[in-house]
């Protein structure tokens, strides 16, 4: 804000330079971009990010692992579970643990469901932002279902904490299977009509064909993961490539796209949340009863009646709340495939209570630091149109 | 006579009672989104909880257009500079309702990135506790503020909003003879009012 | 592995390695860190996923490079085509630089801005050397072991004022 007034300066009479942001109703979430612009086009972008540091790192290394949870809710704030099973896979790796199958499957149910929630938010707002109004208000519909069946499992809507080291929080209740066979079948009908909307719509191809092309070998090089790389040409997936939690036993495709643009990102997410619904169909079909919880003492808090009535349990129970799990010393980094991509944890354990450092790789930080190179040349609408396509989540992005 | 031809039509009142009525009944909010309490608020906006009965469906992003600040998440240190700006810009009447834990006490972030409440740099009218609050719970600080609307006096002009624009221009000055950026203009502002004792830098 | 294909082509550049969960890490002086970048591009090490830095204030500080110094630099990279992941910690002491790798992976541009700016190592050779989550004249460098969690911020603290009450302490 303070550097404006001395670049004012050095311009000519053509040039302008316009912010955009940290309070912009385009940007979503406090994102700073100034553009330098020669009438319409532009000729130099500089984004700037840090306005929602909150300083999670830090606080990380003064809380327990079981105590981050909720701070990893956060982070990616549109797809909450994704980003807490990450974490958790992260310690159970250190932890060298394996998780109860129902557990897996679970963990899978959810996280597909946070990745669909995650692209009609980034596909609804992208059209907003565009001008198509009505995409917004069909696919929200289908987030407040999903609302609802978080609400259902964890208690909240939104910020769910929903897994733990070890396993979940808890098991399903009843009527989340019946509620998530309706939840396919609407969530089928209104990804048609969103792309009746707009998929063949002329002007939806002209604001988004060829707008922020990028070619693989960039984005590779610029560092980008998830449906932005994937647009691009780059068959890399997570799911596929490593997988964890049973993915290779699901049978789903990738969306590749070949251009980067604008559109082919719109294309890949539509086809991923039509590919989640997949993976989420045969979860359900092959959901088997069994805990959800790993039986070991000390990781998981032992349940309540055998706490109650029992000294080991209780014994087990004071220790893992006050002297925290034993953990080995050593690093790990654990990366899963989130909703915008690779979403890594790394973790530096010292034996104690605390991690000695927990690092979070953001999967939007390198995709948002090559928006100079999307946008050069380009008008203000296409970046405007590049920067919703991105989803840029600043809880991620500057943790 | 001229009197009883128009008595149906016309109500008697007080000139107070019939502007805050007109005020409360037709808040523009300016969503201030910056983290998770955003996304409620978009689920608030939409049809299921639907604000837009309230009155307050015109959303507007530009300070100068609206009369509801809606504070949705948390704000960092980085960002309490362009948030005082903002509010000064808005055109008076003003209120500010502060959505979420983080924006009401800085939330479960006690760090040295986030500011510790939003009141401590702007006034705060309604605070809406939660993370995030149900969209219920949004719409029931708004009903809140539309009671305290009610109540209020058209000719008192509010003493804490005079203040803050004191400590705007304070913070102007300061920033002007240290040459400081703006944030850390504030938080020497917050180390001093912390040692005098008071909360708040305005 | 790739790890032997270091040790052939640059010999004496790892100065230690270990192998925990399945992560290889090795550990390299900064001298060898841009030969090391090379020779990973040219094995398929394409993809820079991510560069942080880790604080180990209890180590020796030995300046201008050595076994041990009071930072690790970690890189982490994975190779696309065989999905295979490696680990480089380089350790610097404090107020050494470390060679910049935005000549060969621009996404290095904002990792290295982001670990000058939470621990004030400096990337030579980086084209904008600017604090990244912070602001320019932020004191201290956030992640280090000794900077507080609340960064001197009085209101984090137990016990302060809350600003009910227009800022007056309630109940006196």
């Amino acid at each position: 804000m303070d550097s404006i007034a001395l670049s004012r300066q050095m311009l000519d009479g053509d040039k302008m330079i316009v912010n955009m942001g940290p309070s912009h109703p385009t940007t979503h979430g406090t994102l700073r971009i100034i553009l330098e612009l020669q009438g319409e086009t532009i000729t130099k972008a500089t984004p700037e990010m840090g306005y929602l540091h909150r300083g999670v790192e830090k606080l990380g290394e003064n809380l327990s692992y079981q105590q981050f949870i909720p701070l990893t809710d956060r982070l990616n704030y549109c797809s909450s579970i994704m980003n807490n099973v990450g974490y958790t896979t992260a310690v159970e790796k250190l932890l060298d643990i394996q998780i109860p199958k129902r557990a897996q499957q679970i963990r899978v149910l959810v996280s597909e469901l946070a990745r669909i929630a995650d692209h009609l938010v980034c596909v609804g707002v992208n059209a907003v932002d565009i001008g198509a109004f009505t995409a917004f208000l069909y696919l929200f519909r289908q987030r407040e279902t999903i609302y609802d069946l978080f609400e259902m499992a964890a208690g909240q809507r939104l910020h769910t904490s929903f897994t733990r080291i070890g396993g979940l929080f808890r098991d399903i209740p009843e009527g989340f299977v019946p509620l998530c066979e309706r939840f396919l079948v609407e969530c089928e009908e209104s990804l048609d009509e969103m792309e009746n909307l707009l998929s063949h719509n002329p002007i939806w191809h002209d604001r988004t064909k060829g707008i922020g092309a990028i070619s693989a070998e960039d984005a590779v090089n610029w560092g980008y993961t998830g449906p932005c790389l994937r647009a691009a040409g780059v068959p890399q997936d997570l799911r596929k490539a490593q997988p964890y939690l049973g993915y290779e036993t699901y049978d789903f495709d990738i969306p590749i796209g070949t251009t980067g643009d604008v559109f082919d990102r719109y294309l890949v997410r539509t086809e991923e949340m039509r590919q989640s619904l997949r993976i989420i169909r045969q979860v359900l079909d092959r959901l088997e009863p069994g805990p959800v919880m790993i039986d070991d003492p000390k990781v998981a808090l032992p349940p309540k009646e055998k706490v109650y009535t029992r000294m080991e349990s209780l014994i087990h129970h004071f220790k893992l709340i006050m002297h925290g799990m034993d953990m080995p010393v050593g690093e790990v980094y654990s990366a899963t495939e989130a909703a915008n991509g690779e979403l890594g944890f790394y973790i530096v354990s010292d034996g104690g209570k605390n991690p000695y450092r927990i690092r979070v790789r953001p999967p939007c930080l390198p995709i948002f630091s090559s928006f100079e190179d999307q946008v050069k040349g380009g008008l203000i609408a296409d970046a405007v149109a590049v920067l919703g396509a991105m989803n840029v989540i600043a809880g991620e992005l500057d943790r | 006579m001229a009197e009883l031809d128009i008595n149906d039509a016309v109500m008697t009142t007080r000139l107070d009672a019939v502007v805050n009525w007109g005020r409360k009944n037709s808040l523009w909010p300016m969503p201030f989104g910056v983290a998770c309490c955003a996304i409620e608020f978009m689920s608030m906006m939409s049809s299921k909880y639907d604000l837009a009965r309230f009155g307050a469906e015109a959303m507007r992003f530009s300070p100068r257009q609206s009369d509801m600040m809606l504070i949705l998440g948390t704000i960092t240190n980085k960002m309490a500079p362009v948030l005082r700006t903002i509010y000064a810009q808005m055109a008076e009447p003003k209120w500010v309702i502060s959505v979420g834990v983080c924006a009401s006490s800085g939330g479960m972030y006690r760090t040295y990135a986030t500011l510790q409440g939003v009141d401590r740099v702007i006034p705060v009218d309604v605070y809406v506790p939660g993370c995030p609050p149900r969209p219920e719970s949004i719409i029931y600080g708004v009903m809140k503020l539309q009671e305290k609307i009610e109540k209020e006096s058209l000719s008192m002009r509010k003493d804490h909003i005079a203040r803050f624009y004191d400590s705007l221009a304070r913070q102007e000055s300061i920033q002007a003879e240290k040459g400081l950026t703006s944030q850390q203009t504030i938080r020497e502002m917050l180390m001093d009012a912390g040692e005098r004792g008071v909360g708040t830098i305005f | 592995m790739v790890i032997e294909h270091i040790d052939a082509q640059i010999p004496g550049a790892i100065l230690d390695r270990h192998d925990f969960r399945g992560d290889q890490t090795i550990v390299v002086a900064k001298e060898t860190l841009l030969a090391l970048v090379d020779l990973l591009h040219g094995e398929g090490f394409q993809f820079l996923v991510d560069i942080t830095a880790v604080d180990w204030p209890e180590r020796p500080n030995i300046q201008g490079g050595g076994a041990a110094g009071r930072f690790d630099v970690v890189y982490h990279w994975l190779n696309l085509a065989s999905q295979e992941r490696l680990r480089v910690k380089v350790p610097v002491a404090d107020g050494a630089t470390v060679p910049t790798l935005t000549g060969r992976f621009k996404t290095a541009d904002w990792f290295e801005r982001e670990v000058f700016d939470l621990f004030g190592i400096r990337f030579e050779g980086h084209p904008n050397m600017k604090r990244l989550l912070t602001w320019d004249d932020f004191p201290g460098h956030a992640l280090r072991k000794d900077f507080p969690l609340d960064g001197g911020d009085v209101f984090c603290m137990e016990g302060c004022t809350a600003p009910y009450n227009n800022g007056e302490r309630g109940g006196e």
